[in-house]
């Protein structure tokens, strides 16, 4: 069984590759930036850093975006942080608009929301571990308790129109942490950082049929 | 809240290995980074900074295999910092399993680097470095300092920080130069001054003792995040009886 992580040019994808080879057992994991491999690869991880503008036109001209939606069609496909948030319809970043896989906007954390119970300000990007809620079972999510803690660091994040909502977290309102439907799972934080239950996710994907 | 305040060990890296100083100037040999930097995570160390303290530049290297190493062992967030000087830097330190690049003297001589960076692998990977000294008797203004401190540069600290958040870091290393290797705690009007001027985290580094410094840097310093060494490498305390301290006074952290 092979896994394909896309990369197409964007940010540092060394973490990511490590920690799916930490527990990927006997699947072969390739970082890949052709097309072809990831056409030919059982599952693929669709990661992603920095600006979803840039993530957007890099993943245009690197030719992988054909083969990136023909995965997210039908094979057990991960998005991960801005790979994540290029699956909806538009961002505020930049005014991009993203593949429209799943509806929806990616919008900043507002400013004016920006303060916690006492009345401090609370810094963005939304840095740090932060509690996952589990509003519906997944197989992805096997293992893991609710309200255990991913390493975050973001400053948009992913709004569905849909009911497609996993997870939650709250920063200091409640906001989807994670999505699914189908053989898509999308999750705005890193579980390559997030010690033993980001490590879970990534077993449960290895293991993964696709189903939800 | 739930957002977790953060505990982050920092380890000094020479020559591939671990030291830790004894009276500011003699170096002791502490070990085997990775076996520590797995100590620290068994602990509960919600991140973990490297520092290259290498003087000499044929050594420079040995840092990524040690980067390298740990990143395929610890998967948790790896600062490293330490003689970043160019933009290439930065990306050989994260093509080595770093997360986050911290940049300091070079963060001063030439801030362009900063934004160069920061424009091409992402805020969330640029952690700029800020020396700073109280330059006022009442402790009221602070000046950044290079070399170790004994350099001033004249540039306020508050200005500075907020011309990196401008120039694309995604957080503040804040070390207190007056209280560094003091262990009587964090300068907390600085660490406040900083925390409060920027939209971005802070992690408040200097001065640390004991647990109380970090609750208090936490609670009055306004600081996202603690860093200490000493306390941790020599046994005092374990990152887990900080993160107890600090959830005992009220302080939400990853236990």
């Amino acid at each position: 069984m092979r896994i394909a992580i896309v990369d197409y040019g964007m940010g540092n994808l060394h973490s990511v590759t490590k920690a799916l080879e930490h527990v990927a057992g006997d699947a072969d994991i390739v970082l890949t930036d052709d097309p072809l491999v990831v056409e030919a690869a059982d599952k693929v991880v669709f990661p992603g850093q920095g600006a979803m503008p840039d993530c957007m036109r890099y993943l245009q001209n690197s030719g992988l975006e054909d083969a990136v939606r023909d995965a997210a069609s039908h094979k057990p496909f991960l998005g991960i942080c801005v790979g994540a948030q290029l699956l909806f319809d538009h961002s505020e970043e930049g005014d991009t608009n993203g593949m429209g896989i799943f509806a929806g906007d990616v919008v900043r954390f507002p400013k004016a929301a920006m303060v916690d119970e006492h009345g401090q300000k609370l810094k963005v990007p939304h840095m740090g571990w932060n509690q996952m809620m589990i509003k519906r079972d997944h197989p992805l999510w096997a293992g893991i308790p609710d309200l255990d803690r991913f390493y975050f660091v973001h400053s948009y994040h992913f709004r569905p129109s849909d009911d497609i909502t996993v997870i939650e977290s709250a920063y200091p309102y409640r906001f989807a942490a994670a999505v699914a439907r189908d053989n898509i799972f999308a999750i705005q934080c890193h579980p390559e950082k997030s010690h033993h239950a980001g490590l879970q996710l990534l077993k449960n994907f290895v293991h993964w049929d696709g189903r939800p | 809240m739930p957002l977790a305040k953060r505990i982050i060990p920092c380890l000094d890296v020479t020559a591939g290995r671990v030291v830790k100083g004894v009276n500011f100037t003699e170096l002791r040999d502490a070990g085997d980074p990775v076996e520590i930097a797995k100590r620290y995570d068994d602990q509960g160390a919600d991140e973990l900074t490297f520092l290259d303290i290498t003087a000499s530049s044929d050594d420079r290297d040995l840092i990524l295999h040690v980067i390298e190493a740990v990143a395929s062992q610890v998967f948790i967030p790896l600062t490293v910092g330490g003689g970043v000087r160019k933009v290439d830097d930065v990306r050989r330190l994260l093509n080595a399993g770093a997360d986050k690049i911290s940049i300091n003297t070079t963060a001063v001589l030439n801030p362009q680097v900063v934004k160069e960076a920061a424009d091409k692998f992402g805020s969330q990977a640029i952690v700029v470095a800020i020396d700073a000294k109280s330059v006022t008797p009442d402790n009221s203004r602070w000046e950044i300092f290079t070399h170790g401190g004994r350099q001033a540069t004249g540039l306020d600290a508050v200005e500075w920080a907020i011309k990196m958040q401008a120039l694309g870091a995604g957080e503040i290393l804040l070390t207190s130069m007056d209280r560094d290797g003091t262990r009587i705690g964090f300068n907390l009007p600085l660490t406040r001054a900083i925390s409060d001027a920027v939209d971005i985290p802070v992690i408040a580094s200097g001065g640390v003792g004991n647990l109380q410094h970090l609750v208090e840097g936490v609670s009055e310093g306004h600081a996202d995040a603690v860093l200490a060494a000493s306390i941790f490498h020599f046994g005092e305390y374990t990152v887990r009886q900080a993160k107890e301290a600090m959830r005992d006074a009220g302080i939400e952290v990853r236990l």
